[in-house]
């Protein structure tokens, strides 16, 4: 595969090894966060952290957009899915991730009409092929995710589409890399840097964590060889003493970003004052809603939704995970109450999830063998 | 009837008489384009469908008594193998293979991974009311062509109407009779450390191959599914190989949920190479878009065999002399290390878990 294997060259991944050996024998123990789920997934996949010298460890930070879901919000979706007429689309990896009382999946079986989509153009055709339908697009995703939302509610609005409309739960990335970076006791040496949510807002956005925090963010593609250059980056910058914002995944993210997609996401949404994120609490201005212009597509405004707070469970350590204070299986009920079948936290549920990477991908290392249940 | 009547009256009711009763005894010609509960009420509109469709599609000696039963003879020397396989595959054709040739080959795979020759299957059809008559006639005549490509006839069956609704047109059910010879016994309790895992051509096809086929993503592949009957693979291996462990169709799940399953029955653990998993660049590249492992891809026409390490060159030599296994290859061996787990060597080394599937990635594949 052109401009896949490239990336996934093991001649050039043991160039960088090599150089990230010899660049972490000088140095400390290295705490990386990286940032995105995408990048937690293939650094499981491709058994990179077993790989890396062991100064150096790589810890998962918030950026999987099923995990930040609340409780609340699915039970939102529950709450829209189960109103009689409504269709409601939704992305596979959300069906099954636990409200208070259930999923998605649990209410597909006992009735409602929920069905998987790969866009949320899908939706509207779905909305335009039966306008009997009241169709809602369960929006979930970072900025790379939204402006392809907001395409569609765009050409929703053009075409008048009257029977669809969105139920939006886009975040923005910062707030929560911020949120983590103000942490007591934050134990981090410096960050993979989103790939794909750079790709819409550029480098810009990360100054902060250099220049405030004083910690080097390196923004990395998701094959195996983009984030052992991006890690060989870093251990650079410390070695050098420089602390600074780099792009490693120059081959999609423009530095100043994608101007068209940032336009059109301010046409359309605005920043809500505060939003819940799973496990991390309440964080200010770090979601998105439906714009004025857009009311008439907005479920949360069409449709009667509780809106109600659920609690984390007791057990759960979510929010541990997604901060990088708690390695997955660190976590109480991992492996054990907690699994992919039955998840108990949001980092459990999908591929790019912490927890569901590790469960499936990292059990076996030769680093170290970590006690699950095999069934 | 009066003694009285003409005789020229009761040579014209005779005449009546006569046409009612040649009549009756005409084949049932079936007029219907669609499926109606009649067809499954098993008057004379079943009898009409039997005769119309199905006798003349799947006809031979055991089948054409019309019995609700067939008899058959095991050979001495020989055990009985029976296996049953249900086919929901949506939608009914697909690029390479069709719902009625899935439904053979499946089953008669399920008795090659036995050892067993396969020697007769039965045909259950549950159908909507309201399919067509004419996609039924596709379906049976798919059925009938993959049963003779096989050499092996379907002997017994039934036909069954649901309610339209209460199905998704028509699903399909085989059962499968085979003989496997005394002596022959492929079991997971047989698999040693150091045996060779090995696959019999690319895998994924079949199940990317239905998705396109579905036509709900805005995505084009040229891929075709896989389906073939493997028992005459089977034999020439068991034939070339008699100290072959274990067999495999790697159907739903794909390559790993075999591999799993074969950790768990023999308490070992497998491990598999990447670079060394035979997928087409097609398959790679539709499974790279959609987030898919081609490991957890269905297969209808691949077996994952597991033999002795110093066998492994002949096996895949045997298998590769044979048309669905041309591209077979050794992708991984059995180990003591991490038991009832299958583990992926990357290709720089890395090692990653390949567990069970959890949930079902792409439903109603076969």
């Amino acid at each position: 595969m052109k401009y896949v294997d490239e990336f996934r060259d093991p001649a050039a991944a043991k160039l960088l090894l090599a150089e990230i050996a010899d660049l972490a024998t000088d140095q400390p123990n290295r705490k990386f966060m990286e940032v995105c789920g995408g990048h937690t997934h293939a650094i499981y996949r491709h058994g990179i952290e077993s790989l890396l010298p062991e100064s150096i460890e790589l810890v998962h930070g918030p950026g999987c957009p099923v995990c930040v879901i609340p409780m609340g919000r699915v039970d939102d979706a529950l709450a829209v899915a189960g109103t009689d007429g409504v269709t409601m689309c939704c992305f596979g990896d959300m069906l099954r991730v636990p409200g208070g009382t259930s999923t998605l999946l649990e209410a597909k079986a006992r009735g409602a009409d929920v069905r998987v989509v790969y866009s949320p153009l899908d939706a509207l055709a779905l909305a335009e092929r039966e306008p009997d339908r009241q169709v809602v697009f369960l929006a979930v995703g970072f900025e790379t995710t939204a402006p392809s939302t907001a395409v569609t509610l765009l050409q929703a609005r053009e075409r008048q589409v009257g029977n669809f409309s969105v139920f939006c739960n886009h975040v923005t990335i910062v707030p929560p890399l911020k949120a983590i970076l103000d942490s007591p006791g934050l134990d981090l040496d410096g960050f993979l840097g989103p790939g794909h949510v750079s790709t819409v807002i550029g480098t810009g956005p990360y100054r902060f964590v250099a220049e405030q925090y004083h910690r080097p963010l390196v923004t990395a593609g998701f094959e195996p060889v983009d984030i052992l250059q991006a890690v060989a980056m870093l251990l650079r910058q410390l070695d050098e003493g420089r602390c600074e914002v780099e792009n490693q995944y120059k081959r999609v993210v423009p530095d100043d970003g994608n101007e068209r997609a940032l336009a059109i996401l301010r046409e359309v949404f605005v920043v809500r004052p505060h939003f819940e994120w799973r496990g991390l609490g309440f964080i200010a201005q770090s979601a998105l809603a439906l714009g004025p212009e857009f009311a008439q597509w907005d479920a949360e405004l069409r449709f009667d939704v509780p809106g109600v707070r659920v609690a984390d469970p007791k057990a759960c350590q979510c929010g541990e995970v997604l901060k990088g204070a708690l390695r997955p299986w660190e976590c109480k009920v991992f492996g054990t109450a907690c699994t992919p079948e039955t998840p108990i936290g949001t980092c459990m549920v999908s591929s790019e999830g912490a927890c569901a990477a590790y469960y499936n991908y990292g059990r076996y290392s030769p680093r170290a063998r970590i006690p699950v249940r095999a069934d | 009837m009066s003694d009285d009547q003409p005789d020229s009256d009761l040579a014209r009711r005779d005449a009546v008489f006569d046409r009612i009763e040649s009549w009756r005894q005409r084949a049932p010609v079936l007029r219907d384009d669609t499926i109606t509960m009649a067809h499954g009420a098993g008057g004379k509109a079943s009898q009409s469908l039997i005769e119309a469709i199905i006798r003349p599609a799947l006809s031979n000696p055991e089948l054409d008594r019309l019995a609700d039963a067939a008899v058959l003879d095991v050979p001495a020397g020989h055990r009985l193998v029976v296996t049953t396989d249900a086919f929901v595959v949506t939608p009914r054709r697909f690029a390479g293979g069709s719902i009625g040739e899935v439904a053979v080959n499946g089953t008669i795979n399920d008795l090659a991974c036995l050892g067993a020759r396969p020697a007769a299957l039965t045909l259950a059809l549950a159908l909507e009311e309201g399919l067509a008559v004419d996609e039924l006639r596709s379906v049976v005549a798919d059925v009938a062509t993959a049963a003779t490509a096989a050499g092996v006839p379907v002997v017994t069956g039934d036909t069954k109407v649901v309610e339209r609704g209460a199905a998704d047109g028509c699903y399909l059910t085989t059962t499968g009779i085979g003989f496997v010879a005394d002596g022959v016994s492929l079991s997971a309790d047989s698999v040693r450390p150091g045996d060779a895992v090995i696959v019999t051509g690319t895998i994924g096809d079949h199940g990317i191959a239905v998705l396109m086929a579905r036509g709900d993503l805005a995505l084009a592949a040229e891929v075709s599914s896989d389906t073939a009957p493997l028992h005459d693979l089977a034999a020439g291996l068991l034939a070339a190989v008699p100290a072959t462990r274990w067999l495999r169709d790697p159907t739903r799940g794909g390559v790993a949920s075999t591999c799993n399953e074969l950790a768990a029955l023999c308490d070992l653990g497998v491990e598999l190479d990447e670079v060394d998993l035979p997928v087409r660049p097609v398959v790679a590249g539709a499974c790279e878009l959609l987030g898919l492992d081609p490991l957890y891809v269905a297969n209808e026409g691949k077996l994952v065999a597991v033999v002795p390490a110093d066998a492994a060159n002949e096996a895949v030599a045997v298998m590769s002399r044979h048309g669905a296994g041309t591209e077979a290859r050794v992708i991984g061996r059995i180990t003591e290390d991490h038991v009832g787990l299958v583990v992926v060597r990357t290709a720089f080394g890395g090692t990653r878990i390949v567990d069970m599937l959890v949930g079902d990635p792409l439903p109603r594949i076969c």
